[in-house]
């Protein structure tokens, strides 16, 4: 299973919003 | 942290996952005070930081942090009953990691707090005596210890 990540912070706050789910952040160095 | 599918489903379940490059996206970087890689960060609807979780965290540890951090947005909300599950959880499946003792020290204030009863944080202090006696939560909770 692979994370269903977002690209665009103030797009994934919108969906939290409209979802009434926290967002997961994850800050990252990594490639890809 | 993110190979293990443990982590995956319980992310995709209870969250909006957003990543952020520290190259690509620089401003989201500076815009939340992200200071090293990796860093966890948990925020509420409405963009106020719930927990933030800095560097690498092995599977069950990170997922008691993020047992935490729902239990955590529960108990902003005074909903005092689902703070205590999520706590309990970080407590009762994953006994063995930093997020335990924190648990266990906010189950008791989530009870507390729903009940107004001192008894709720005496039966703290007492798990305290018995587990994770050299945490900072067992101190933390020996000024609930009945005289």
């Amino acid at each position: 299973m692979a994370i269903e990540w977002r690209r665009d912070i103030d797009q994934a706050l919108a969906e939290a919003k409209r979802e009434n789910r926290p967002v997961l952040v994850d800050f990252t160095a990594a490639p890809g | 942290m993110y190979p293990d599918p443990r982590v995956a489903a319980f992310i995709n379940e209870h969250f909006v996952p957003d990543r952020a490059h520290v190259k690509e996206q620089a401003t989201v970087f500076h815009r939340f005070g992200a200071r090293w890689t990796p860093t966890v960060l948990v925020l509420d609807p409405d963009g106020r930081e719930v927990r933030r979780i800095e560097g690498f965290l092995p599977a069950d540890e990170l997922l008691g942090q993020l047992d935490l951090a729902l239990g955590y947005e529960a108990a902003n909300h005074k909903k005092w009953a689902n703070a205590e599950g999520y706590f309990e959880a970080a407590v009762d499946d994953f006994p063995a990691t930093d997020a335990a003792p924190e648990g266990l020290y906010w189950a008791g204030v989530a009870r507390y707090s729903a009940s107004h009863d001192a008894a709720e944080l005496r039966q703290v202090a007492r798990a305290f005596k018995e587990r994770y006696t050299d945490t900072g939560w067992a101190k933390r909770s020996t000024v609930w210890r009945a005289e």
